[in-house]
């Protein structure tokens, strides 16, 4: 089954000369489990395809299917539900919650989904411990390295077990190394059959994918099957 | 070499002497250290092994070579393979020069077909470093592996850029 499905996906920013085809007619299907990586020199359109593809931003034109459900047209109510519940975004930046600790930021999304303040704690110290932070559980994101951020914001984006993470340039801001723990988180997750599509313009990073899609100009130049 | 004079054949028949200058272009400053009497001694072991034939040209002193049917053959199956594990950078600019010059094949696409190659074997190389623990030795020879496909990678963005420059121009 897809878990994402996308027919003639457009987004048009500007008017008439300064008209940008951010994402300019693309079709995507993407199966349970498969992790894709969308691979682009900046100004692709890849950002603003994963934004698509989660109901951050709404299309021009085309059609965006998160399992069997379109999402381009659905309301804002059911596009802020969405967003809490079914999709789990990383971003470059991390986006913790500087305020609060790393266990109180997985939490946030449990307790926004509508869980109780105990759920809630018991599935953070679970999803710290996979992403093996258990002991940083009560630190503030200012006191954890890059890598050890990016794996309490992909904890967070777990929070709900959604259908599909989606990750923009997930290790832009990671050296050698805190790249490599996020590969292997990544890994992991794949090996649990999460489904997960990364943009980046790292060949290394986007090599780790099952399958790569190359962008130009907010089109599909090349989807080539990586995983032998 | 001789599969890139082959190729330069394939866009029509040379003699000796013309195929040395243009091999020599297309290797650019690299084409100065190569000897002149390297292309007969090419073209008479290619015609030995029936890749190529003497026909008569404008002046009887200088011969003109032509591909045999065999030739052909050799030349298409040339361009369109894919060199593993990695390619010898001299060997795949001629293939790409006499792909341009011979019209048999779309250096953009050899380019794009070598690039999903290195890509697969990046893949493995990636996966084999994430099982690997951070810092051992074996993880150090992965990591030379994966830099020198990344270098490749970029090499070939680059000839992707100036090739479809060309191709874009001569249509």
């Amino acid at each position: 089954m897809n878990v994402l499905q996308v027919r003639g996906l457009a987004k048009r920013h500007g008017q008439k000369q300064s008209l940008v085809r951010a994402v300019d007619g693309v079709d995507l299907d993407v199966p349970a489990g498969q992790t894709l990586a969308v691979m682009g020199p900046s100004g692709c359109g890849k950002s603003t395809l994963l934004h698509l593809l989660g109901g951050l931003e709404r299309p021009s034109d085309g059609e965006v299917w998160l399992a069997g459900e379109r999402i381009d047209t659905a309301s804002e109510r059911a596009l802020a539900r969405l967003r809490r519940r079914s999709v789990g975004f990383v971003f470059q930046a991390f986006h913790l919650v500087e305020e609060l600790s790393a266990a109180e930021n997985v939490e946030l999304p449990v307790l926004l989904a509508g869980s109780s303040p105990r759920q809630a704690r018991r599935r953070a110290r679970l999803l710290l411990e996979q992403v093996g932070l258990a002991d940083r559980a009560r630190h503030l994101p200012w006191k954890l390295s890059g890598g050890e951020r990016q794996r309490v914001a992909v904890a967070r984006a777990l929070a709900n077990e959604p259908l599909v993470v989606l990750a923009d340039e997930p290790t832009g801001n990671l050296d050698t190394a805190a790249t490599n723990e996020v590969l292997r988180l990544f890994a992991h997750l794949r090996a649990e059959g999460q489904t997960l599509v990364m943009v980046t313009h790292d060949g290394r990073v986007a090599a780790t994918a099952d399958r790569l899609i190359s962008m130009r100009d907010g089109m599909f130049v090349e989807d080539t099957w990586l995983a032998s | 070499m001789q599969d890139a004079i082959l190729a330069m054949l394939a866009k029509e028949p040379s003699h000796g002497y013309d195929l040395g200058l243009r091999l020599r272009r297309a290797l650019g400053p690299l084409g100065g250290s190569m000897n002149a009497g390297q292309v007969y001694v090419t073209l008479a072991r290619l015609e030995k092994a029936g890749l190529v034939v003497q026909e008569k040209g404008d002046r009887p002193d200088r011969k003109v070579y032509a591909l045999t049917q065999a030739g052909q053959e050799r030349v298409a199956a040339w361009l369109t393979e894919v060199s593993r594990p990695k390619p010898d950078l001299v060997e795949f600019h001629l293939k790409l020069a006499a792909a341009s010059a011979s019209r048999l094949a779309d250096p953009v696409e050899l380019v794009g077909a070598q690039r999903r190659e290195l890509m697969r074997r990046l893949h493995e190389t990636q996966r084999a470093i994430l099982a690997e623990p951070d810092g051992s030795t074996g993880g150090l020879l992965l990591e030379g592996v994966a830099l020198r496909l990344q270098a490749d990678l970029r090499w070939l963005e680059a000839c992707e850029r100036v090739w479809s420059k060309v191709e874009k121009e001569s249509e």
